[in-house]
């Protein structure tokens, strides 16, 4: 009895370090994003800092336009993906769980080869360029990659198989009601938990891609997702930075580059959804992780 | 004479399937196509390995020239460093993340207070950030000028500023701690589920023998745990060939004077590919990757098909 309560005080205390570990990180960043400037660069990132300023935020909302388009077009990008690739995934998973459907041996050896071998990025960025001429569009976030993977199809095919009681589609059928019918009726609704397993795994892939728009959006700014462009901005600061010792330079290019308070704003404002979403999606997410098991 | 007539049968029932099926064959289509053009299309290109590009006349009218390109890239250092770098970052992330994911899923799966939920949704947090942010998160750290170590860190121990980002002999342990952060969460849970499938009679009539908290553990807990470690182990290096790009490429912020340490083969292809245009070098260290992985995965699913069907993954 004494031992469990000594074991219980130190997982305590040894949780709560690693909690902290975890989230401080985004609390520097949260915070610097509220410190004002001046006291920044003179005294770097700071998790206590003397003096607060919202002015990084008035900055990226009143100025800074690319901001809110990039918003915009990870959010359509999000929820567009999103419900593609959940659509696509289920009908090809639900296809596959039926035990009697001719041909189940070879489409499953398809999708699972797929996940075996693949021809590496150079041949995949010669396909979508010079066969489908994607770059600098719209499809470029959408498809390279992200839109469906074996290991999701998989994961929802066993579902099908071990949640759904087969009696219930058996008399479906015997009812005289067609696939389509059982599939959008029965299998649907009894899905949910699984759907938005997958769902939220695909969203969460989408928010977060930066590399389709770093490969394949060379031209059209316009078009850079939320990732794309802290990453550009990242890469302008590096670039700045290295190049100070050209004095002429380094002065012409500090206008350019927002302020340290601003960049940290930005990252903060790009991180926001998945904050507000996360501790209501955390119990499907986890659901799935252990549902795809070890082979995740 | 009764076989003849059962082959019959199937041949009927078959066609019969075929009807019934024909709605699930168009909607398994959308997906099919899907994985046709984004996982199979590709593959012809690999033959790009042996020859040398040019952009006018296409993958297939370019030049052959054999293993030359191979001949070339194991020439130089490179292939060493990216290969060891590959290799040895999975070995150590492998490494550490097993000990940790294990040592976070006891913790959380002997934890009998509510809050348990609190740590575990609060440590996989960071797996849901995009490595953009995460190269922003440790920028906030590391940075020259306005880092918090240089400026509020390292001045309380009265050491000197640090140029983190030129400095290559801090990144092995810098990335090997980013990607722990980064995925302990995640590794915990598959842990924690296997850990909750234990029948709790067996701590019970351990407890009753006398056995404290921390034998229940070293003698019950740990020992059945050691199939999921194998398992997951088997996996990983079965995937060992290769990287988490944005890891290596947006952390380290792509700096030059960094690559020795952290050069992957899926960097190495990339800046190939786009920043250098050296096309032969990065479809031959491609294809190596490709070829090498494929075996390793199989290798690995091999044994892990022997150890536990169920969990193979074909």
């Amino acid at each position: 009895m004494k031992d469990e309560k000594k074991f219980q005080i130190l997982a305590h205390a040894v949780l709560i370090l690693l909690s902290v570990c975890a989230i401080l990180p985004m609390a520097l960043m949260i915070i610097s994003s509220f410190t004002d400037n001046d006291l920044l660069i003179a005294e770097g990132y700071k998790f206590l800092p003397s003096k607060w300023s919202v002015y990084a935020y008035e900055y990226i909302f009143s100025t800074g336009n690319s901001v809110v388009r990039a918003y915009g077009v990870s959010v359509l990008l999000t929820l567009v993906g999103t419900l593609l690739s959940l659509s696509i995934t289920t009908m090809l998973a639900y296809a596959i769980s039926k035990p009697d459907i001719p041909g189940k041996g070879i489409i499953t050896f398809f999708i699972v080869f797929s996940m075996l071998f693949n021809g590496g990025l150079v041949p995949t960025y010669m396909i979508y360029t010079n066969v489908f001429s994607i770059k600098n569009t719209f499809a470029a976030l959408l498809i390279p990659g992200l839109l469906m993977n074996a290991f999701n199809i998989m994961l929802m095919k066993s579902y099908f198989v071990s949640s759904i009681p087969a009696e219930i589609l058996d008399a479906a059928y015997i009812d005289g009601a067609g696939e389509t019918v059982t599939f959008l009726r029965i299998v649907i609704p009894l899905s949910k938990p699984i759907l938005a397993t997958i769902a939220l795994f695909a969203g969460i892939a989408y928010w977060n891609d930066w590399m389709n728009g770093y490969i394949y959006i060379t031209k059209r700014t316009d078009l850079y997702s939320v990732q794309n462009l802290l990453n550009r901005m990242m890469q302008n600061i590096q670039f700045l930075s290295q190049s100070s010792s050209n004095v002429q330079n380094a002065t012409a290019g500090l206008a350019a580059i927002p302020l340290a308070s601003v960049r940290m704003a930005m990252a903060a404002v790009g991180i926001l959804p998945i904050l507000v979403m996360y501790p209501f999606v955390q119990k499907y997410f986890v659901k799935g992780i252990t549902l795809g098991g070890v082979k995740g | 004479m009764s076989r003849k007539k059962e082959s019959l049968n199937d041949k009927k029932t078959l066609k019969k399937r075929l009807i019934r099926y024909i709605p699930l064959y168009i909607m398994a289509l959308p997906g099919l196509i899907y994985l046709f053009i984004n996982n199979y299309m590709p593959l012809p290109g690999l033959v790009l390995a042996f020859k040398k590009y040019n952009a006018k006349k296409g993958i297939f009218g370019s030049e052959n020239v054999g293993f030359k390109n191979f001949k070339y890239l194991f020439a130089t250092k490179d292939a060493f460093v990216i290969t060891r770098n590959t290799i040895c970052y999975n070995l150590a992330f492998i490494v550490v993340n097993t000990i940790l994911a294990i040592f976070v899923a006891i913790l959380l799966s002997e934890m009998l207070s509510k809050l348990k939920n609190l740590y575990q949704c609060l440590i996989l947090l960071p797996y849901m950030i995009s490595m953009v942010i995460v190269s922003y998160l440790v920028y906030g750290f590391l940075s020259t000028d306005n880092g918090f170590l240089n400026n509020t860190l390292l001045p309380l121990f009265g050491k000197d500023p640090i140029n983190w980002y030129m400095e290559k002999k801090y990144w092995p342990f810098l990335l090997t701690f980013v990607n722990a952060w980064k995925v302990v969460g995640y590794n915990s849970i598959i842990y924690i589920s296997t850990i909750l499938g234990i029948d709790r009679g067996i701590y019970e009539s351990a407890a009753i023998d006398g056995a404290g908290k921390w034998m229940q553990i070293r003698k019950i807990t740990i020992p059945l745990l050691k199939p999921t470690v194998i398992m997951m182990t088997l996996l990983a290096i079965g995937r060992i060939f290769y990287s988490d790009f944005g890891l290596f490429y947006q952390v380290p912020q792509n700096q030059g004077a960094l690559f020795a340490v952290t050069n992957t083969i899926d960097t190495y292809v990339y800046r190939g590919l786009l920043e250098l245009g050296n096309m032969s070098m990065a479809s031959a260290a491609g294809l190596y990757q490709s070829v090498v992985g494929f075996v390793l995965i199989l290798g690995a699913n091999f044994l892990v098909r022997k150890f536990d069907r169920d969990s193979a993954l074909f």
